[in-house]
């Protein structure tokens, strides 16, 4: 052998940082090299905000409250919903590298496993923030305006950013679940569908039948979808920015372990 | 440590899937430096085997240890002294071959500069310079196993486990990677070789254990194994029935079977070399005209038809 191999002397948590960095550059990567899939990060955003205030906007502005116009309304919504949809790609990230049985090769190195699971959720933030600063942009040009001070964008965009992870490592949960790449495009979207639509995203929750109402009012992308709301028009924002906090914490504070532990048991017996 | 220098040591291995005993009591040692061949049909627990050996598995009972690591106990020392190359491992097909391995050398926690060089070094030697910037999802079937292979050579491992390396391979993407294995050989790595073919086995490795239905079925050296196996075959076509005659009479004992028929007749050989040219001879002599003539090799059907005795459907890919 020609080549001198020099092993890492770092401490092992050192090690573990660098497997998650090494990993967060690979799913970086992909995401920029699955080009129809990166269109989509550009395109599917403005599709769905120009749609829904065109369709929509006309019906729902009467019940709206005085003086808000229903691209305001829906920016928050928007956001919320692509981010939702967004961890998507995490769970076919996921399953994809079950199914190709890269995940054994990563086995059987003497790294942290974890790290591949951390790579994928990253780097989807990364890519989520690219879909909302699009839909920001494509919002500012159809009309939106927004009253946010430095200090609250900065909120807005902790708000995006803990909604963003706690999304994508409940999806990892479906794509370590998932059978194959199919079945986790279904199970996705018959979770995600039915959550946004049914929350204050769209349309105000005071119309809807009493069941749904108690149901969207409560439900934590409600909280996420208000919260972000009073944050960008300037409007009190109430218990919905505390309560989102500890939606997002708490769920992360269950589903990393959670899903860390399906993930080392997924084929290890 | 222990004096033997058995790098693999596996004692009464067992391993079900619910009520499916896939294991039932596999024991194998692997010398240092040395390779194993472990050859079976589809199904045989070859796959299951070399995924417990390397840490992928959990099982029931027996004992694994790997360089004297046990495999249950310390995996990750067990992960750092192995390398896994075939079915059950893989490449990033979004990254390119370049890309795979100073990604993999560094998840083997090489520096940076290590990996980065010796990814070079394995670049030059599997032949993939020219192909080391196109992502893996480009390569053919040959390029890809060889990308594969190098990734698990990237921290030059003690112990390299090959799962069906050539399987799905062109005939000359096969012999390249058969080089490729030699050169592994020559340079005192010790391999754990799975394989559905005889002759692949014969080829490369210093013994043979032959698994079927979770059980070791027979073991040894690749001559010893043909041997209970099977000699070579020698088949005869003659032109007609008459020929056929002629023929037996003058081979007499030596034929073992015959075809009216196709007009043939079968006689075992034991040197392919020396008998035929003899066996043509007394032909000739005898003015016998032959139609047609082929050897026989053992073949893995031979094998499960004379270990089990009994018929075995062994899927090769030939016959797919």
């Amino acid at each position: 052998m020609a080549v001198e191999l020099e092993f890492e002397r770092k401490p092992k948590f050192l090690l573990d940082v660098q497997d998650s960095l090494i990993m967060i550059r690979r799913s970086t990567t992909h995401i920029i090299r699955h080009t129809d899939q990166l269109l989509g990060t550009f395109f599917q955003p403005i599709m769905f905000l120009v749609l829904f205030a065109a369709v929509f906007g006309g019906a729902l502005e009467q019940s709206l409250p005085k003086g808000v116009s229903y691209i305001n309304f829906l920016m928050a919504g928007i956001i919320i919903q692509t981010v939702a949809f967004g961890s998507t790609t995490t769970a076919i990230a996921v399953s994809s590298d079950l199914q190709k049985g890269i995940v054994d090769r990563f086995r059987s190195l003497p790294m942290n496993n974890l790290a591949v699971l951390t790579g994928h959720v990253v780097s989807d933030l990364a890519r989520n923030g690219l879909s909302t600063l699009v839909m920001i942009i494509t919002g500012l040009a159809i009309g939106f305006r927004t009253s946010a001070s430095p200090w609250e964008w900065l909120q807005i965009i902790g708000l995006i950013g803990l909604f963003t992870l706690a999304f994508s490592w409940l999806a990892s949960i479906i794509g370590v679940m998932a059978k194959s790449v199919e079945a986790v495009q279904w199970l996705t979207f018959i979770i995600i569908f039915p959550l946004t639509f049914a929350s204050s995203a769209f349309t105000p929750t005071d119309n809807m039948g009493s069941v749904l109402r108690a149901f969207a009012q409560h439900q934590p992308i409600t909280q996420f979808v208000n919260a972000l709301r009073a944050l960008l028009l300037g409007t009190p924002i109430g218990n919905y920015g505390w309560v989102s906090l500890a939606w997002g914490i708490g769920t992360l504070v269950v589903i990393v372990p959670f899903a860390s532990w399906l993930f080392r048991r997924r084929g290890a017996n | 440590m222990a004096k033997t220098d058995y790098v693999i040591e596996v004692k009464n291995l067992k391993k079900a899937y619910g009520s499916n005993q896939v294991l039932e009591g596999i024991n194998l040692k692997v010398e240092r430096g040395t390779m194993l061949a472990l050859l079976g049909p589809n199904g045989a627990g070859k796959t299951t085997t070399v995924r417990i050996l390397s840490t992928l598995l959990g099982f029931d009972e027996g004992m694994v240890t790997i360089e004297g690591h046990d495999v249950k106990k310390d995996a990750d020392a067990v992960r750092k002294v192995i390398g896994l190359t075939g079915q059950s491992a893989a490449v990033d097909e979004l990254l390119t071959g370049r890309e795979n391995l100073v990604m993999m050398g560094r998840l083997y926690r090489l520096t940076k500069r290590s990996a980065q060089a010796r990814a070079e070094e394995l670049l030059e030697q599997f032949d993939l310079v020219k192909a080391a910037g196109r992502p893996a999802r480009t390569y053919s079937g040959g390029m890809r196993r060889r990308l594969d292979l190098a990734v698990s050579l990237i921290a030059v491992p003690p112990v390299i486990f090959l799962d069906e390396p050539t399987t799905g391979l062109d005939p000359r993407s096969r012999i390249a990677m058969w080089d490729i294995i030699k050169q592994l050989m020559e340079a005192g790595t010790t391999i754990l070789l799975t394989t559905q073919y005889l002759d692949e086995a014969d080829q490369l490795a210093d013994r043979i254990v032959v698994i079927d239905g979770g059980k070791v079925i027979a073991e040894g050296t690749a001559a010893e194994l043909k041997s209970k196996v099977g000699k070579d075959r020698l088949e005869l076509t003659l032109k007609d029935g008459k020929g056929l005659i002629a023929a037996v009479k003058v081979l007499g004992k030596q034929v073992v079977d015959t075809d009216d028929k196709e007009h043939s007749a079968t006689i075992i050989i034991n040197d392919t070399n020396k008998d035929v040219q003899k066996v043509l001879e007394a032909l000739t002599k005898a003015k016998v005209t032959l139609a047609s003539m082929a050897v026989h090799k053992p073949t893995l059907d031979d094998v499960f038809l004379s270990l089990t005795g009994k018929q075995k459907k062994a899927q090769t890919e030939e016959e797919k």
